[in-house]
């Protein structure tokens, strides 16, 4: 397989090769990025087939960037990123394939800048799953951002009115930004007192290299507060309970296929990032925390299921679903027991899996009722197409973690951990799993069922469309009939990631145990 | 009391004749000094194109004499002058810093109303001038330099400030700057009168040992005199509380010269700031370290808060400017290699972002009428992408996101904070960043995301044009009030329509912002050349 690096920068080259043949064609940026997307796409695959389960860190690059300050370009496959690494390649170039595509879709204005930017935005996410130094992961975090906040913020398509009732685009953008930011700026100055307190503890040269961290683990007052500013960054980008005022403005502002990626990929990377920097470099206070963490978790599947299934903008209720399923993947995190990660991991790709889906159909069914997004203006879709309500059936039934389906196993071994780890907590998430199925039908029949609404045209899914559709429901249903391809591959990475908290659980528990009686 | 002698060799004081020069080591200096005269006597010739082009040419030819000159010295660690001056990796650091400032002055003045109304040997005489005296006071090592310097650099900034003579903003700018200037200067001198008082001693060295060996480090005498002089320098560095004229004046002054104090007397003012306490003061650390921590953390949100909601960019990047002063002092409060370090390498970094964004305003101001006000940036992004891009990254890079140079230098001075026991302060950095986000992105959805201001508000507000300026091809649309007003040069020819708005008219202000924005972005992924140029500048120091 070629080095790392290639797959990271192969997508924001052909970014920039397309700018420069834009002059040349108009087409060539859209024609030139989803080369490049499905070009990392296929080595995505290639490393998923390639990753030996138990081998450790594999296909590693490790170069100085600063030797200064003891930063290295670390790059790495671990069982942690090597399933999200696909799912990141896989929406990007789905979301690509649909900007090429798909009627209706985006056709900026501007596509030199538009797929630089996008194809920015893969290179971005892909450097922050594979990074293995906490600097480089931090420039990697922070800088992912960026990209969005002129895709989301810029008017691709001036000459097209916006939609009555959308949020005004720069404000939501700016609001979007700032949250997230001010969390990624926290974990900035976490992220360099971890480096610089670690090497005063321990008599060591300044480094960020994640290996070198989880042998010097630092002293628990400092993992304390330094924790939660990563959680911080974590939970903004998430987003979790009280963290989201960014996300309905945000989501109905964004194009639908920059929305795909943003809600399939970067609330991934939150989670990623406790599950592979947090906890292992600060498991003392993971312990400290747990209960803090778990609540948040909780209410936030609370808090997003009831919004979920009060809202009427479907994008809403995708968005506040989202709330709630992330919260279950913090839930199983936070379990600190392997069983619990290893279904928050699984959970983490199942969700990217089903939400980029349902933001392309709500696409599909903004366009068959008139422009409009909202539940009142929808329904009897299926009337006159079985086909798209069947794939819209599969995406809302995994999403609704129906039994058969992926969601369910990692819904399922999320809650085993809980009931191991804090058995109340565990009671109360279950309600988020009824819950989820009435957002999720209510969604699906008030959109598709009923009486075919005035002004709704129901048609069935176009060739074109069901290209990017088809592959991606292939992929659901490939992994609820197969999900021990994650679970086997990722299983020694994660059992590793958490142990150190473990560990840390059971001595602080022994020491209460020794001196309780 | 005990009187510390000079550290002179004695054969020097008993014939009582002259220190020996160091030619080598002054050679920056009178490079910058002899080229101010030139620029002044070549601006008496009567040739419009040479006073127009040969002049700014001639102080190019200069800075880049001077850089070469410093280049040149580059690892030669002596004082010269009887210790006055210490030419050591520091100073010639911090000169490579001010004369890449200058050039770029140079550059974005190059067709400036002001030096046009100065007179171009003036201005440019004055300009050479006070970077000679900011490279003397870079390399300041007894507290008489130090105010020489200090008063160099500052007598004819007062005069530039003012020197868009037709324009009342600019004369205010100017007396204000000069008023405050003159408190801040007596206010340094009566606080090195009472540190010498206190240790007998002008040289930082004498100092330094005056401190430890006589334990002053909490003397009255002396804490009163640390006091004073950390007021006189918090007025050049723009440091808060001391910052109110830092707005007004910016706002003032015409561009460029703001560009230039913005970037030029920063770094001399830090460099004062590194060398006078880390050097002189460094023994009674325990005294004024908390204190200028809490300086440092309070201009940091002072800055940020009130470069919030600025509409003119002048004002904002001032503001910026006082936000920017605090990070930088966190690397001077630890009084340590690193932070010197760090302290630089922001500097160095700061000059690029802050030249790509002042570039970019003189190039609006020149082509709208919206001056510099937030709006003429209105849809730069589609119009001018060469501009939008350097002012993208420089707002970027002073907001701290990864893959600018700023980011590196936060990070550094982060490292440095924490690694000198006051995390607290790198904690208000950050917490500053995530205010400033408030005020830079909203520049950045000006250009990409806002349609650009109709046509109409752009052409007819100006009064018509005389003719003078056909020969000044692309010379810049005036603001209102200027523009009302005769020009120096009389019409030499029949009227003709204004020359045709277009960027390609000013291309060297368009090279200063492409070149600053690309350092931007190429020193925050590729870092090391930057870090490697500042690996030594606290050698010289004595600080561990």
């Amino acid at each position: 397989m070629p080095a790392l690096s290639f797959l990271i920068w192969l997508p924001l080259a052909c970014g920039v090769v397309g700018a420069l043949l834009s002059g040349a064609s108009e087409r060539a940026p859209a024609r030139v990025a989803l080369l490049g997307s499905l070009a990392a796409l296929g080595l995505a695959i290639g490393y998923i087939a390639d990753y030996h389960a138990g081998a450790g860190l594999q296909h590693v690059t490790d170069v100085v960037w600063i030797a200064a300050l003891g930063i290295h370009y670390k790059l790495g496959v671990s069982g942690l990123n090597v399933f999200l690494v696909g799912l990141t390649t896989l929406l990007f170039a789905a979301a690509t394939l649909s900007l090429n595509v798909r009627k209706g879709a985006l056709k900026p204005e501007r596509p030199a800048l538009f797929f630089f930017l996008f194809t920015l935005a893969e290179s971005a996410v892909l450097g922050a799953f594979l990074a293995q130094d906490l600097a480089l992961f931090v420039a990697f975090f922070d800088l992912m951002l960026i990209p969005f906040y002129f895709l989301v913020g810029i008017d691709w398509q001036p000459s097209i009115p916006t939609p009555a009732g959308r949020p005004d685009r720069v404000k939501a953008t700016i609001k979007l930004v700032i949250y997230t930011l001010v969390g990624s700026l926290l974990m900035l100055a976490a992220a360099i007192a971890a480096g610089v307190l670690t090497s005063e503890q321990h008599g060591t040269p300044l480094t960020f290299v994640l290996s070198s961290m989880h042998a010097l683990p630092l002293s628990t007052g400092s993992q304390e507060w330094i924790f939660l500013c990563f959680a911080a960054a974590f939970l903004v980008k998430m987003p979790a309970f009280p963290l989201h005022g960014w996300m309905p403005d945000g989501y109905r502002a964004m194009p639908i296929e920059v929305l795909m990626v943003f809600s399939g990929v970067l609330s991934k990377v939150g989670a990623y990032g406790f599950l592979a920097i947090a906890l292992p470099l600060f498991p003392r206070a993971a312990v400290h925390w747990q209960t803090l963490m778990l609540l948040i978790a909780l209410a936030s599947i609370l808090y997003g299921s009831v919004m979920a299934f009060t809202q009427t903008d479907v994008r809403l209720i995708a968005g506040f679903s989202s709330v709630a399923q992330l919260g279950f993947i913090t839930l199983g995190i936070f379990a600190l027991n392997p069983q619990g990660a290893q279904g928050a991991l699984l959970q983490m790709v199942n969700h990217g899996l089903v939400v980029a889906p349902l933001f392309f159909i709500i696409a599909l069914l903004a366009q068959r009722a008139g422009g409009s997004e909202d539940l009142g203006d929808l329904g009897g879709i299926a009337f006159r197409a079985p086909v798209l309500a069947t794939l819209f059936l599969i995406v809302a039934f995994a999403t609704l973690a129906m039994p058969g389906s992926a969601n369910f196993v990692g819904e399922f071994l999320i809650l085993l951990g809980v009931f191991k780890a804090k058995l109340a907590i565990a009671i109360i998430a279950f309600s988020g799993v009824v819950m989820a199925s009435v957002y999720a039908l209510r969604l699906f029949i008030r959109a598709m069922h009923n009486r075919v609404h005035e002004g709704v045209d129901s048609r069935e899914i176009a060739l074109l469309d069901s290209a990017v559709l088809v592959p991606l429901v292939a992929v659901i249903l490939f992994f609820a009939v197969y999900p021990q391809l994650a679970l086997s591959r990722s299983e020694g990475s994660v059992k590793a990631s958490v142990a150190a908290a473990q560990a840390a659980q059971r001595s602080s528990s022994s020491a209460i145990a020794s001196t309780s009686p | 009391m005990k009187f510390v002698p000079f550290l002179t060799p004695p054969a020097a004081t008993a014939h009582l004749k002259g220190p020996p020069v160091n030619f080598a080591g002054l050679s920056p200096l009178m490079s910058l000094l002899g080229g101010a005269v030139v620029v002044l006597l070549v601006g008496l010739l009567r040739s419009r194109r040479v006073r127009e082009q040969l002049v700014p040419a001639l102080a190019l030819v200069a800075l880049g004499a001077a850089v070469g000159l410093t280049i040149w010295q580059w690892n030669a660690q002596k004082s010269i002058l009887s210790g006055a001056l210490r030419i050591d990796d520091l100073a010639l650091m911090l000169n490579l810093i001010l004369m890449t400032g200058g050039a770029a002055t140079v550059l974005l003045a190059w067709r400036s109303l002001a030096s046009k109304e100065a007179g171009h040997g003036e201005f440019h005489a004055l300009l050479l001038t006070s970077i000679a005296g900011m490279s003397l006071l870079a390399a300041a090592q007894n507290t008489v330099a130090l105010f020489i310097g200090l008063e160099l650099l500052s007598i004819p900034l007062y005069v530039l400030c003012a020197t868009e003579m037709k324009r009342e903003h600019s004369l205010e700018s100017g007396l204000k700057y000069l008023i405050i200037g003159s408190v801040g200067s007596a206010t340094l001198l009566y606080g090195i009168a009472l540190i010498y008082g206190a240790t007998g001693a002008t040289d930082f060295g004498a100092i330094a040992a005056a401190i430890a060996s006589s334990g002053l480090s909490t003397n009255v005498l002396l804490l009163t005199g640390i006091a004073l002089s950390v007021a006189g320098l918090a007025f050049k560095a723009s440091v808060a509380p001391f910052h109110q004229w830092t707005p007004d004046v910016y706002e003032g002054a015409p561009t460029p010269i703001t560009a230039f104090m913005a970037v030029a007397t920063k770094v001399a003012a830090l460099g004062v700031f590194l060398r006078f306490f880390d050097v002189a003061l460094i023994e009674a650390q325990s005294s004024w370290g908390p204190a200028v921590a809490t300086l440092a953390a309070v201009t940091i949100v002072v800055g940020n808060v009130g470069a919030l909601g600025q509409s003119s960019l002048k004002r904002m990047l001032a503001y910026s400017s006082v936000a920017q002063a605090g990070y930088m002092l966190a690397g001077v409060v630890v009084a340590s290699q690193l932070g010197v370090r760090a302290t630089v390498f922001y500097l160095a970094v700061y000059l690029f972002m802050n030249m790509a964004a002042f570039a970019v305003i003189v190039a609006r101001e020149r082509t709208t009428d919206l001056g510099d006000s937030t709006r003429a940036l209105a849809g730069l992004g589609r119009e001018q992408p060469w501009l939008a891009w350097p002012m993208t990254l420089a707002m970027l890079g002073l907001a701290g996101i990864p893959a600018t140079a700023g980011f590196m230098g936060k990070f550094y001075l982060i490292d440095a904070a924490v690694s000198g026991g006051y995390t607290w302060l790198g904690i208000v950095i950050v917490v500053g960043s995530m205010i400033s986000l408030g005020y830079y992105l909203p520049v950045i959805a000006a250009m990409w995301m806002r349609e650009a201001p109709g046509e109409e508000t752009a052409a007819d507000e100006l009064p018509p044009r005389p003719a003078g300026d056909a020969q000044a091809a692309g010379s810049p649309p005036l603001p209102a009030i200027a523009g009302a007003s005769p020009e120096l040069d009389p019409p030499a020819g029949p009227a003709e329509p204004p020359p045709p708005r277009r960027a390609g008219t000013q291309p060297e202000v368009a090279f200063v912002a492409i070149l600053a924005g690309a350092a931007t972005l190429f020193f925050g992924i590729v870092p090391q050349p930057l870090f490697d140029l500042v690996r030594h500048v606290g050698s010289g120091l004595g600080l561990f």
